[in-house]
């Protein structure tokens, strides 16, 4: 579903991706493992179309289709959702009233009815139960003075909401509790089926307790080093990432 | 209440509401209405003023009092402290007075030329007595759904009414629910009504908050003023509706110097909003108004305008020039003013609504969110004058500068030696969209009682792109996510507005900024 090819990114003039291929197939749970500064963050922001990650080489499709000319919130229809490493605050709007916004975007450009307010509000209370956050904080400025935790569950209260076909995690566990890590789990798990595919970038292990992915890859230097099972997360957080460092230097 | 209209200020800001915006056009006001007129001379001598006020039939004093402001003028300089470029404005080039041939009031909605009524129509203002005024199609829907989101209430919830004083050119051409009001004892109709039948109050109170040597412009406007609307709410009374103006410049070359006075008596309450549309034109069109205020003891005055005005095109071709003296004077103890305003159009604004803290006790608030894109220029804020002990005022500013746009906010807060226990908070955040544009504060404080406590919080920040693309990320096309901001970035004052307003004035605010970014 989701194919990334030979994939060149320059940010301000320095190339971070550099020929990085991977692809998800759909139903499946890849995730992603890299030192710090390896270009994780930047592929997460490349497959969602921002701006000033320029594609130098390569192509990024979702179903076949390239994604490369599309702006963000096109992508964002077509059924990408990236949970943000480090989550933005919106001052003087509604937690509730944004998510809705984002859902009836999204709803009109690809043709369907907006929800109903009824609607809405019912599955908006349901899944806050599910990721921990009260009917309060919904009420309240988005994200304005949340802990980095309740940041994180907002992430995933808006991926429940707005079901997209392929989501991005980009290390959502950082910040979390043990009961938070439960919740991200539940909440892939829930959304986890045949027509949907995720990629979870991660440092630690723990999360893939929750979350089993069917592949695992090292992103080291601005490529995909190593593919293998899950049992390469484990090797990892044993022996650190200097072989390939080294491999890729 | 005030929870259920915080809501619906949140709320409002859905879906709906950006489609609804996304309607209009840059500036869809813009038309001219072609009716015949009556105008006087052009240019500006003693017989213009003569002129003005035999057409209003006008006793003695008022003309007395518009002549004594014309030699006065005469003798005046145009003020060039303010923060704004505009080629000089030759006086003589203008007509003072202009109003529809067929008769200067009507008798009855039915007379007024249907010229007029389609041209108010498509300004969304009903002047056959409906029940919302800003009726763009889904106003009224938004708030009433997003109650139901937050679960307050639900179906039925009644609209407010809204009493509406049109005024075309120089002439109030109608006045809606004036018997309902006359029921409740409230007088609302155009000033020039009120001269000749409340000559009594006209006379004891106009002048008294903007004397006729206030400023050049207010001198000005009290020498050739032609209509305006006068509110007299009587002691103890909650005016029982909203009460509102609606002003609309058509001719060419044609000032509009209207004249505005309410007066809540002791004890009453009364809610005002004033609205404003001008066609396109290649000239500038100058506006001069003067609104006076006067609350006594215990009464409260909400004043609300959204001013959209043709702010000139892309280049900075055209557009009023908006010079306007607002005032309000809390004259007596426990009373209360407050100023709201969305200032979207015009190509140069010079404007400060002010309170005047006589009464002990008295409160002034200034709630206001300017802004300016392409080549418009705003020089605008408030003075906040505490003369009685115990006086508090608070003024939040939201300045939003896109394009090649240029606005300063200028605040006054002074504090007399005898005012003992004063308080006042100022708030004031400027927002740039671009890098082109600039956003001046200048806050004067002027503080002889050292009890006083004055707070002063001023922030600049530019549009983030982060938050952008995060919105962009959620599904929000580039506009929408603009508006979205900027939505939240004016909440505080849009929140203060009378739910009609806050969803036109969420609509403005997203088509002034159109194509400011990308
Ligand atoms: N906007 C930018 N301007 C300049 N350099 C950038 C920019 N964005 C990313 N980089 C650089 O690109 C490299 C990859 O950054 P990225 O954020 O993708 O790393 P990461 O793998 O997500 O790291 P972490 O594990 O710390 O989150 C880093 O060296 C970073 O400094
Ligand atoms: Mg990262």
């Amino acid at each position: 579903m989701l194919k990334i090819d030979d994939l060149h990114i320059t940010v301000q003039e320095t190339e971070i991706l550099k020929g990085l291929s991977l692809e998800v197939p759909a139903g499946e749970v890849h995730a992603i493992m890299g030192p710090n500064g390896s270009g994780k963050s930047t592929l997460s922001y490349a497959i969602t179309g921002r701006e000033d990650y320029e594609v130098t080489q390569g192509d990024i499709t979702l179903d076949g289709d390239s994604l490369l000319e599309m702006d963000p919130n096109e992508r964002a229809a077509k059924g990408l959702f990236l949970s943000f490493q480090h989550p933005l605050e919106i001052p003087g709007v509604a937690t509730m009233s944004f998510i809705r916004t984002a859902l009836n975007a999204q709803r009109k450009a690809r043709g369907e009815n907006e929800v109903t307010a009824a609607d809405f509000l019912r599955a908006i209370r349901e899944k806050a139960k599910i990721v921990g956050l009260s009917d309060e904080k919904l009420k309240r400025p988005f994200n304005v003075g949340f802990s980095g935790g309740e940041k994180k569950r907002m992430e995933m209260l808006q991926m429940a909401m707005l079901e997209p076909r392929f989501g991005i995690l980009d290390e959502t566990d950082s910040g979390l509790d043990i009961d938070a890590l439960k919740m991200v789990g539940e909440v892939v798990n829930e959304m986890r089926g045949p027509d949907r595919g995720f990629l979870v970038i991660t440092h630690y292990q723990r999360l893939l307790d929750y979350v089993k992915p069917d592949r695992v890859h090292v992103l080291a230097d601005g490529r995909i080093v190593e593919s293998g099972g899950p049992e390469i997360a484990r090797e990892l957080e044993e022996h650190g990432y200097d072989k390939y460092i080294q491999s890729a230097a | 209440m005030s929870q259920t209209r915080e809501t619906v200020v949140k709320e409002g800001i859905d879906q709906a509401t950006v489609e609804m915006t996304r309607e209009l056009e840059t500036y869809k006001h813009g038309f001219i209405t072609n009716i015949e007129s009556e105008k006087a001379p052009k240019g500006l001598t003693e017989d213009t003023v003569r002129y003005i006020s035999a057409k209003k039939d006008e006793p003695q004093w008022m003309l007395d009092w518009r002549l004594e402001a014309f030699a006065r003028w005469k003798e005046m300089d145009e003020p060039t402290w303010a923060h704004v470029k505009y080629p000089a404005i030759n006086y003589q080039d203008h007509y003072y007075y202009s109003a529809p041939k067929s008769g200067s009031k009507y008798e009855s909605i039915d007379d007024v030329p249907p010229e007029i009524l389609a041209d108010f129509e498509k300004l969304g203002i009903p002047l056959r007595e409906a029940e919302v005024l800003l009726g763009v199609e889904g106003a009224g829907q938004t708030p009433g759904e997003a109650r139901t989101d937050a679960g307050v209430g639900g179906e039925g919830v009644a609209r407010q009414k809204v009493a509406v004083d049109a005024v075309f050119d120089s002439v109030s051409v109608a006045t809606t629910f004036k018997k309902e009001l006359e029921k409740a004892g409230v007088i609302f109709m155009s000033i020039s009504e009120a001269i000749r039948e409340h000559p009594e109050l006209v006379k004891k109170y106009i002048g008294s908050v903007v004397p006729t040597s206030d400023n050049f412009f207010a001198t000005l406007n009290t020498a050739v003023f032609s209509d305006g609307t006068f509110v007299y709410v009587p002691p103890g009374v909650r005016c029982p509706m909203e009460l509102s103006t609606y002003f609309r410049i058509n001719e060419a070359n044609t000032g509009q110097f209207e004249r505005t006075l309410i007066v809540a008596d002791k004890g009453s309450y009364v809610s005002y909003l004033e609205g404003c549309t001008a066609p396109m034109r290649d000239e500038n069109q100058l506006h001069a108004a003067v609104v006076e205020l006067v609350a006594l003891e215990d009464a409260e005055i909400k004043y609300s305008t959204v001013q959209n005005w043709y702010p000139g095109d892309k280049d900075g071709k055209g557009g009023i020039y908006n010079f306007v003296t607002k005032r309000g004077d809390c004259r007596e103890a426990r009373s209360k003013i407050s100023w709201t305003q969305v200032e979207t159009g015009s190509a140069v604004t010079w404007k400060y609504p002010s309170c005047i803290l006589r009464g002990d006790n008295s409160v002034g608030e200034f709630y206001s969110i300017a802004i300016t894109n392409n080549h418009q220029q705003a020089d605008t804020g408030t003075k906040m004058i505490h003369l009685g002990r115990n006086t508090t005022s608070r003024i939040i500013s939201k300045g939003i500068a896109a394009g090649f746009s240029d606005q300063t906010y200028r605040g006054l807060v002074s504090v007399h030696r005898k005012a003992e226990g004063v308080r006042n908070f100022t708030q004031c955040d400027s927002l740039l969209i671009g890098d082109q544009c600039g956003a001046h504060t200048v806050p004067y404080i002027e503080a002889k009682n050292s009890s006083a406590v004055l707070e002063h919080e001023a922030t600049t920040s530019r549009l983030s792109e982060d938050q952008l693309f995060y919105c962009m990320q959620r599904g929000l096309n580039e506009e929408e996510a603009v508006s979205l901001l900027v939505n939240g970035f004016c909440k505080d004052v849009l929140q203060q507005l009378p739910m009609e307003f806050a969803v036109e004035a969420q609509k403005l605010l997203e088509v002034s900024l159109e194509g400011s970014v990308g």
